[in-house]
């Protein structure tokens, strides 16, 4: 199935999976590429493919060495070690304006002395297409952003929604290989912020356009991206769909990074092959957890649980694995949420999450209450690193 | 009773506290400039341009009429009657005034492209310096100015003459000696030097100002660094190349000192001429003639510096 077919927005396209199929030529390989910065080390032999016709989200926090890794792909860095190839052609020592993938930069960068539509005829004008065809594909570009009034206005005329749009035009058309994605919606009110990521998935769609995107917003790019990149310090922590790296974080920093999570710093006293059961001091009845990879008997080992996967009680369950005791210390409503901190014995806090999804609940939990917290086995996921 | 009842008195608050058209002090605070350009530039003004208007006499001062304050107003009426357009009229038919302001005009212009050519590259170079190293560069331009602007043009005179500092040079490397002193290329140099920081400093202010990310931009977009320079740098360079460009044209029109020690007897410039008429002809009036001329010839230009000025403002 092809870009242009997909239809189930925000869910995982399962059926396009390029990076599954061990036949398939990447776009675009990152082949252990290494740059430093005088003593700093911003992107540390980082191996990475990516196909024709995805979107994928370059994650972490700032100084991470997503946008160095980007900025290498223009050519406004050079690696200092490794290669990076664009449909199989080293990208070595070929300058920027040389390079088939065109930005959109964090700060937009528009031209302040052009219009709108010379803005967006920039790249077309250097690639010496005619005239006409340069007007042509122009309204195109103010078509599909819906700009079209604006032509004619500078720059400093248009809000920040208006610009991010200009800028995504000027970039996407010269129709390059690739478009990068600098933080694009950064600069954005909530609001704005959370409509345009839908509006760059349904473009990315329609024009089959392979999209890099650096955020470190993690909605944003669970939200856009066919795959996530998570990265920590120069290195790739973890690749995977959205749902992967979600669901099944690698480690306690992939887990912690991507949502909220509880780790339970734990021993492991037993794994029969399909259930891990784990010691810990905060949780008196053992904790249970299902996993499919082998954790040796004996060492230490994190369990994860998400916040949303904790179940509140007011009454105490029946006693068993996977059931902590503590005391509400705060609440956080948020409308579609509430987020309970839950404070333990020991002292420490955990969250809890439930959708509010009636409007009057029969008996609210209330500061101070005494709760039981408790999750399925299979909710759990155990983390050795 | 009727609800309109009396008439609202239309002006409440007349009578109470400060009375209205008196400005409070920090209007008069405003008004300070104001009396600073009342004071040393409409005075001064209004005096020439009278004096633009009196006649010659061998006498101290050495016009007429003077205004006797002692005559009341029918000395007034005598000291109008008595002005008139003399000196303008013999400026019209001695074709060496015009010659002279033509002249001063090619000389500003010349020297302001030259500026230009050497100014720009000069003050774009300074910009992508780094930023320590761009404060040194600054400074350097700046430095002239602590030494005295007579001072350093006659340097020039000693550099230029014929047993100076460039032949004593050009004789070092085997080339002929060069003749520069007391000609136009000697003004040019002059004025050149002595205008550079006033070229240099408003085109490095806005070069120092653009986004270094408009150019990575504009390479990404498929542009040279030299098609990135003349589509996007240089575009939005324009208003400090017209603000650098007045800034040097206005006051090079008028400039005396550099083609009084630098020129020839054969440089004509208004400045030299004003001065002829001054000190060596006593003619107050024809140079004060020349000078109103030659000020209501800038206003133009000056206006224009004005309106860039502010519109620099405006984009901050």
């Amino acid at each position: 199935m092809n870009a242009k077919t997909r239809l189930n927005i925000g869910a995982v396209r399962s059926s396009f999976a390029p990076w599954a199929d061990p036949s398939a030529k990447p776009l675009v390989r990152f082949d252990q590429v290494t740059k430093r910065f005088g003593g700093e080390t911003a992107v540390d032999a980082v191996s990475l493919d990516i196909y024709e016709g995805e979107f994928f989200a370059l994650l972490g926090p700032s100084g991470c060495g997503k946008s160095t890794l980007m900025r290498m792909l223009a050519g406004f860095e050079t690696p200092d070690l490794g290669r990076i190839t664009l449909a199989g052609e080293d990208l070595a020592g070929r300058p920027p304006h040389l390079r088939p993938v065109n930005m959109m930069f964090q700060s937009y960068a528009l031209f302040p002395h052009l219009t709108v539509a010379q803005n967006i005829a920039f790249g077309l004008r250097q690639q010496k297409k005619p005239r006409d065809e340069v007007a042509a594909r122009v309204d195109e570009m103010l078509a599909l952003v819906r700009l079209g009034g604006l032509a004619h206005r500078k720059p400093d005329q248009l809000s920040g929604g208006q610009k991010q749009r200009v800028a995504l035009a000027r970039a996407i058309a010269p129709k390059p290989r690739m478009l990068l994605l600098d933080e694009p919606l950064g600069a954005l009110d909530r609001k704005l912020r959370e409509e345009t990521q839908f509006e760059l998935m349904a473009l990315q769609q329609r024009l089959g356009m392979t999209f890099l995107i650096v955020t470190h917003d993690q909605e944003e790019a669970m939200i856009t991206a066919d795959r996530i990149a998570v990265m920590r310090a120069g290195q790739l922590a973890q690749i995977g769909r959205p749902a992967e790296v979600y669901e099944a974080p690698n480690s306690r920093y992939v887990a912690d990074f991507i949502g909220d999570v509880n780790l339970f710093e734990a021993r492991v006293t037993e794994d029969d092959g399909d259930i891990i059961r784990l010691m810990s001091p905060e949780a008196p009845d053992g904790l249970e957890a299902i996993e499919d990879d082998e954790v040796p008997a004996g060492s230490t080992a994190w369990l994860a649980v998400r916040p949303e996967k904790m179940r509140v009680h007011l009454d105490p369950p029946p006693p068993g694995p996977n059931r902590l005791e503590g005391v509400v210390a705060d609440i956080g409503y948020l409308g579609d949420w509430t987020t309970y901190l839950v404070e333990l014995p020991g002292g420490r806090t955990i969250r809890a999450a439930r959708a509010n999804a009636s409007r009057v609940v029969d008996r609210p939990v209330d500061w101070d209450d005494r709760v039981w917290l408790t999750f399925a086995p299979d909710s759990a996921l155990v983390l050795t690193r | 009773m009727s609800v309109t009842g009396a008439p609202r008195p239309r002006r409440p608050w007349k009578g109470l506290g400060r009375p209205r058209g008196q400005p409070s002090s920090e209007a008069r605070a405003a008004y300070a400039p104001f009396l600073w350009l009342a004071v040393f530039f409409l005075v001064p003004f209004l005096l020439v341009a009278k004096l633009s208007l009196s006649d010659v006499v061998l006498a101290i001062p050495p016009y007429a009429p003077r205004l006797d304050w002692s005559a009341g107003l029918p000395g007034l009426i005598d000291f109008v009657r008595a002005l008139d357009f003399e000196a303008y009229a013999r400026m019209g038919q001695d074709g060496l005034y015009l010659a002279a302001y033509l002249s001063s005009l090619k000389f500003a212009a010349v020297a302001t492209v030259i500026l230009l050519l050497v100014g720009y590259p000069l003050a774009y170079g300074m910009a992508k310096c780094r930023p320590s190293v761009r404060q040194a560069l600054l400074m350097a331009v700046i430095l002239p100015f602590w030494t005295s602007f007579l001072i350093r043009v006659y340097a020039w005179i000693a550099i230029l003459k014929p047993a100076g500092l460039l032949n004593m040079a050009l004789a070092q490397i085997g080339l002929p000696p060069v003749d520069i002193l007391n000609t136009d290329t000697a003004v040019y140099i002059g004025l050149v030097y002595a205008y550079l920081p006033f070229m240099v400093l408003p085109l490095y202010a806005v070069l120092e100002r653009q986004e270094a990310g408009l150019l990575e931009a504009a390479a990404d977009l498929g542009c040279t660094p030299f098609q990135s320079f003349w589509r996007v740098t240089f575009p939005l360079s324009l208003p400090g190349v017209a603000a650098g460009a007045l800034l040097c044209f206005i006051p090079m029109v008028g400039e005396f000192v550099i083609p009084d020690l630098l020129g020839g007897s054969g440089t004509l410039m208004l400045g030299k001429t004003i001065w002829t008429e001054f000190f060596s002809n006593r003619d107050w009036p024809a140079a004060s003639a020349v000078a109103i001329v030659l000020l209501a010839t800038l206003v133009i230009p000056i206006v224009l510096f004005q309106r860039q000025q502010t519109k620099i403002m405006e984009q901050r």
